[in-house]
């Protein structure tokens, strides 16, 4: 206990940063999901091929390496310049968005193809199909595995911190330091970790129970 | 072709569809010339920077850091297997001592993050007297530790997608829990599981990366080390390139295997047909991850 009080600081910050990373990676990742998302449900070959692509490509890369890349690469290319904290967001946005965009996609699979014709069949245009028919059933699908690919984000935050950004991974390099046991702070960090993605777990059940699939 | 979100498309549709689609491929090929274009006004093409890796001895070095990489992936693969199995038929237990702390186990492994627990091994153990850890040993316990119990959950999910009357009939025809589970049960949900698991085991191939961030002797790490070389530029983006050109590849390769078990399997006549799953690789990836969050903090 008096490792954690005693260096409370270096936890909040450390928390802090992770809390950033992930909310904004989250953000970022999202709409860049939905983007790859549409490209690969969408009619035109060339844009699901591309949107495959990219899916196949990202996924199969270590985040580590993505990270790599623009931590040591990214700045020798003469780009606008980035703290090492967005840098960090840009590649968890990146990385994550193939899960997000896989996601929506088997979403969209999980509605019946004859909900949609019979939409069609009783008249309904594209618009209001999709927002009375299909996306509120895509919606319920999307729910639980969305909140799961966010928990598996926060976790991934981690990988920060051997990249120069001073967030939880990073803690006890800082504790450390101050000449604190690495086990013990290591243990604290491991033991907020679950909290964190307890507490996300309990709003997925949560969301899980509203929105079931009553079929 | 008809789908949900759209219909067999008409003339008009098709003239848009068209358009659409030389605007994305400009789009994309205007993303791909600027990288290509930043990357050689930086000089990162130059002959320089690539002077480095035409030496013997660097291909050499690059080897058999390959082949530690690929040593970590297939101790860390075989360990979480073994682990997945040992954690799952815990859970199945009949006996609450057995199944409450292995319950406890796999839900705390699976929320800590795995980079923690790399560095609870490698930093923390040696403190407390546990002085024989080295970067690979952490970086295999911790990987095994996650691994296992994220794959403990499939496997248990596996064995509960199996209609009841597969358990009912082995106790039916007299055979015991040990009999059923290891000759009715498992055999079928190893099987429906294959492509989830194969897809697990790559991201343990992929994890192998983190050994980087607490120096294990690895691809990523080399890379980093030949990309500060300032004798020859320091050429770290070419050393990305090459690096990640054969992380990259090992991964897809392990990928298009667990494509392949997954077309195979779905043209197996053994395995129970379910009408609903318009499965594939991706799908079977995304499951694994609900799995990974879905028990969590159930315990």
């Amino acid at each position: 206990m008096d490792v954690l009080l005693n260096n409370l600081d270096i936890f909040v910050v450390g928390f802090r940063t992770t809390l950033v990373l992930f909310v904004w990676s989250a953000l970022f990742s999202t709409v860049l999901g939905l983007i790859v998302g549409m490209m690969r449900v969408s009619p035109v070959p060339v844009m699901r091929g591309f949107g495959t692509f990219y899916v196949n490509l990202v996924r199969n890369t270590p985040l580590t390496l993505i990270f790599f890349f623009f931590a040591f690469g990214y700045p020798k290319l003469g780009l606008p310049e980035f703290s090492y904290t967005w840098l960090a967001i840009i590649a968890l946005s990146l990385y994550t968005a193939t899960y997000i965009a896989e996601v929506l996609r088997s979403g969209f699979n999980t509605v019946p193809l004859g909900q949609a014709e019979a939409a069609r069949a009783i008249g309904l245009s594209f618009v209001p199909t999709m927002t009375r028919v299909v996306m509120p059933q895509a919606f319920r699908a999307v729910i639980p595995p969305f909140m799961s690919v966010l928990i598996a984000l926060l976790k991934n935050t981690t990988i920060a911190a051997g990249f120069s950004v001073h967030e939880a991974g990073a803690i006890r390099a800082y504790a450390s330091e101050r000449g604190e046991p690495a086990m013990i702070v290591l243990l604290w960090v491991a033991f907020f970790f679950i909290v964190l993605v307890m507490i996300l777990a309990y709003i997925q059940r949560r969301l899980e129970k509203r929105w079931k699939v009553a079929r | 072709m008809s789908t949900v979100l759209y219909d067999a498309p008409g003339p008009r549709a098709r003239v848009r569809n068209r358009i659409l689609a030389v605007v994305a491929t400009l789009v994309v090929l205007g993303i791909v010339a600027f990288i290509v274009y930043q990357l050689f006004a930086s000089g990162q093409f130059s002959a320089a920077k690539w002077e480095l890796f035409r030496y013997t001895a660097v291909w050499r070095k690059i080897g058999s850091a390959t082949v530690s990489t690929l040593s970590a992936f297939v101790v860390a693969a075989i360990g979480s297997l073994l682990l997945g199995l040992i954690l799952s038929v815990g859970r199945a237990s009949n006996h609450a001592w057995v199944r409450v702390p292995v319950t406890v186990f796999t839900e705390i492994f699976r929320a800590i993050p795995v980079l923690i627990l790399m560095l609870i091994m490698y930093y923390g153990l040696p403190t407390v007297g546990l002085d024989f850890i080295t970067p690979y040993t952490a970086v295999v316990t911790g990987l095994i530790l996650y691994n296992g119990s994220v794959l403990a959950e499939v496997f248990r999910s596996g064995i509960e997608s199996l209609p009841s009357g597969q358990a009912e009939a082995g106790y039916a025809i007299g055979m015991r829990k040990t009999g059923v589970m290891s000759v009715i049960l498992y055999p079928q949900a190893i099987r429906a599981m294959l492509p989830v698991i194969i897809s697990q085991l790559v991201v343990v191939l992929k994890d192998t990366a983190l050994g980087f961030i607490i120096t294990f002797n690895e691809l990523l790490y080399l890379a980093k080390f030949y990309g500060s070389q300032v004798t020859y530029g320091s050429p770290i983006i070419p050393s990305t390139i090459i690096f990640g050109s054969i992380y990259i590849g090992l991964c897809l390769l392990l990928a298009a295997l667990a494509k392949w078990v997954e077309v195979r399997s779905r043209h197996s006549k053994k395995l129970p047909r379910d009408p609903g799953a318009r499965d594939d690789l991706a799908a079977a990836e995304t499951k694994a991850i609900a799995m990974q969050a879905n028990q969590v903090g159930r315990g």
